[in-house]
């Protein structure tokens, strides 16, 4: 009979818009009570005065690289690093070595998660064979397996007949889609966003309009085929606007945006540093106004870190040879608090909603809330406390972060995932 | 400029000035045999060509030596780069070898940026991918100079595949900090309309006839087909609209001077009776190469 007493903190739940000083009792991994002053002995007592006492969060994004990449990282070392950075839920993508698009490779996952994984892992499987956006995924078997959503993530289905096909599939299963949408033959080759900085510096462009063709398409597919498509790590603000359209139609579409996406533009890279470079890419000043904007209107519904670890030798190279990507797990709240919070373009509950209800919404997951006999996931974040992230001292196996030396205001101070306390700062 | 040369889009003009300068004093006496120097005298200088380069290498080689310096050249092929090394560790195994300064030339825009980071030796760029190359725009400026009293108000046209030019980003920045006003001209897949926002005084056009009109300079850029990733344009059509006839030259202003960082394609960018015209100065360019390199080799290296 494991008890957990969280004493004094501002509990918020967008679930039941509950915003206020509560104790909150876990017994079991489940929440027992969630009162304005419990009295309870025999519990270990967790002190959040002047904290938030948050639904745990969710990332809906993450690339963990097992298995086949586990020199960059393991389910083990990015889960540790989703604990640390304030997450009880990751939802892995499937661009493995195997790729994930069978219910073997699923199962395998689940099972090595099981096993090794800080936090609750949720995979997503391929929507088409080794991603190849040919041949459809085993997508009803993954579905029994346990994937909660299908993405070709990182190599987006071309051919608009096979992703047609993948969402009426996906429809049927209760399934959504997601679309790392970028039409391949616009961004060829491209290194970085085209604009006056990739003239400047001599780097080939990525259009932000290769972003935007995808999204235009995919919703007129999501529209045909009635699914539930989501776009991943949206960046561009034609992409938002048409985003905002279908909503306003009435389709199931949403879309995340990522911490990097939010906070850095294009110019902000310091020439030919290649932790700069991710897809889609840092855009233009408009555009990270309009993910900011995005995430204040509701347009876009969930913050996804987009996490992909590279080892050094790959990131140490010249720029155009340089893998896309870079680990975020550790840094999402900081940003978050920072870009978005503090500088008044969102509430605090704003912030816990899009960590938290927002991606449970979209996968259907049952997480995400605080309520009595819910599963004990939990974040509790210190708005104020301030710490300076150093990579070398992260969980992940890679250390491919802009962030690194950045000074934080904001940040978790514990991470409970099950009722168990997975991990709190030092 | 004292840590290597990596541009000139972050170089002052009183640094381009002194190098300018300073040029002028190596640039031979008419029919005299050059006088080599002992200026860099033990000095070592590391000639890393990653990409095929016959004028830059040998006009870097012996600026070097006319010095008095030693001047080693490898490139890419014959070194540990086609065994797999990556180019952080080959830089580094030359480092350990203590040159004084290394000269780099780089298919991949950034590349000397990216190693400066990393290295202590001064790194001289030699043009990186499509990025800059700023010797040659010192050269091309010395030998504007050798025939104008002054950049400003200078119009020149610079012609060709602006978009996969480091030629044209050196030149554009060196000119428009002097006050010279640059026309950009090409096909206009080739023109990203960015290149208007890069520095003052820069404007764009597709009309080759439009560039020209009224320009006290003409630089030409060669077609770079090992550069393009795709079809920007019909090779077929690219001389009928943006190649160099003489009948264009008579729209310039009559002193017009032609120039071209080369290797020229005659027939594709330029007419051969414009290349061998009285106009053209592609030969000079070529002969202050070596005067500005030593400038930048001394300047560098005696710090």
């Amino acid at each position: 009979m494991a008890k957990l007493a969280i004493r004094n903190g501002r509990v918020i739940d967008p679930a039941t818009r509950l915003d206020a000083v509560r104790d909150v009792l876990i017994e079991d991994g489940k929440i027992a009570a969630i009162e304005a002053s419990l009295d309870v002995t025999g519990a270990a007592e967790f002190d959040a005065t002047g904290m938030i006492v948050a639904p745990g969060f969710i990332d809906m994004h993450v690339h963990l690289r097992e298995p086949g990449f586990e020199y960059a990282e393991n389910i083990e070392t990015g889960s540790r690093c989703a604990a640390a950075g304030g997450f009880t839920s990751i939802c892995c993508m499937p661009n493995t070595s195997p790729v994930n698009d069978s219910a073997t490779v699923t199962r395998y996952v689940i099972e090595r998660a099981s096993r090794h994984a800080a936090v609750n892992v949720f995979p997503i499987g391929a929507i088409t064979k080794g991603s190849q956006g040919e041949e459809m995924a085993e997508i009803g078997s993954m579905k029994q397996a346990g994937i909660v959503a299908i993405s070709d993530d990182g190599r987006p289905v071309m051919n608009a007949r096979v992703m047609r096909r993948a969402m009426e599939t996906a429809r049927s299963f209760g399934l959504p889609v997601i679309d790392h949408c970028e039409d391949l033959h616009l961004s060829a080759a491209g290194d970085m966003h085209e604009g006056v900085e990739s003239v400047r510096l001599g780097l080939r462009g990525i259009p932000a309009a290769s972003e935007d063709v995808m999204v235009a398409r995919d919703i007129l597919l999501a529209q045909l085929t009635g699914v539930r498509f989501h776009v991943a790590h949206i960046s561009s603000r034609h992409s938002i606007e048409m985003v905002k359209f279908a909503k306003a139609r009435g389709l199931a579409v949403s879309a995340e945006a990522t911490p990097h996406h939010f906070s850095l533009a294009d110019e902000e890279m310091p020439p030919y540093d290649s932790n700069y470079k991710m897809k889609p890419p840092l855009r233009g000043k408009c555009d990270v106004g309009a993910v900011t904007q995005g995430l204040a209107s509701g347009v876009i519904e969930a913050i996804a870190t987009d996490h992909a670890p590279h080892p050094g030798s790959e990131k140490m190279q010249e720029f155009e040879k340089c893998p896309f990507g870079i680990i975020g797990l550790e840094t999402a709240i900081g940003l978050a608090l920072e870009r978005l919070v503090h500088s008044g373009v969102i509430s605090l509950p704003r912030m816990v909603e899009l960590f938290t209800l927002g991606p449970a919404r979209i996968l259907n997951l049952d997480r995400g809330r605080l309520a009595v006999d819910a599963v004990a996931d939990i974040t509790i974040l210190d708005p104020e406390r301030t710490w300076i992230y150093d990579v070398n001292r992260s969980f992940s196996k890679s250390r491919n972060t802009p962030f690194h030396g950045h000074s934080f205001r904001g940040g978790p101070v514990a991470t409970i995932v099950d009722g168990s306390i997975a991990w709190s700062v030092e | 400029m004292r840590s290597g040369l990596l541009g000139i889009e972050h170089l002052d003009r009183a640094e381009i000035e002194a190098i300018l300068d300073r040029a002028k004093a190596f640039q031979p006496a008419p029919n005299s045999q050059f006088q080599r120097l002992d200026t860099l005298r033990g000095q070592m200088v590391v000639n890393l060509f990653f990409e095929a380069s016959t004028r830059t290498r040998t006009s870097f080689e012996i600026a070097a030596k006319r010095l008095g310096a030693d001047a080693i050249s490898i490139t890419a092929s014959g070194s540990s780069v086609s065994k797999g090394e990556s180019l952080v560790d080959t830089l580094n195994t030359l480092a350990a070898m203590r040159p004084d300064a290394i000269v780099m030339r780089h298919a991949a825009s950034g590349a000397p940026h990216f190693l400066a980071r990393y290295l202590n030796t001064p790194i001289i760029n030699a043009g990186d991918g499509t990025h800059e190359h700023p010797t040659q725009a010192l050269l091309d400026a010395r030998t504007i100079l050798d025939r104008r009293p002054t950049l400003e108000g200078l119009r020149v046209a610079i012609i060709g595949d602006i978009q996969h030019s480091r030629v044209a980003r050196s030149d554009m920045h060196l000119l428009s900090k002097f006050g010279a006003e640059t026309v950009l001209c090409g096909p206009a897949a080739l023109l990203p309309p960015e290149l208007e926002k890069l520095a003052p005084n820069v404007s764009l056009t597709s009309d080759l006839r439009e560039a020209i009109h009224g320009a006290d300079v003409i630089m030409m850029l060669r077609v770079q087909l090992e550069r393009q990733h795709e079809a920007t344009f019909a090779a077929g059509e690219y001389f009928q609209f943006y190649g160099l006839r003489l009948d264009h030259i008579e729209l310039a202003k009559p002193d017009v001077i032609v120039m071209h960082p080369g290797p020229i394609n005659r027939g594709r960018e330029i007419s051969s009776e414009v290349a061998d015209s009285q106009r053209s100065v592609i030969l000079n360019q070529v002969e202050n190469g070596i005067a500005v390199r030593m400038a930048v080799l001394e300047r560098i290296l005696r710090n």
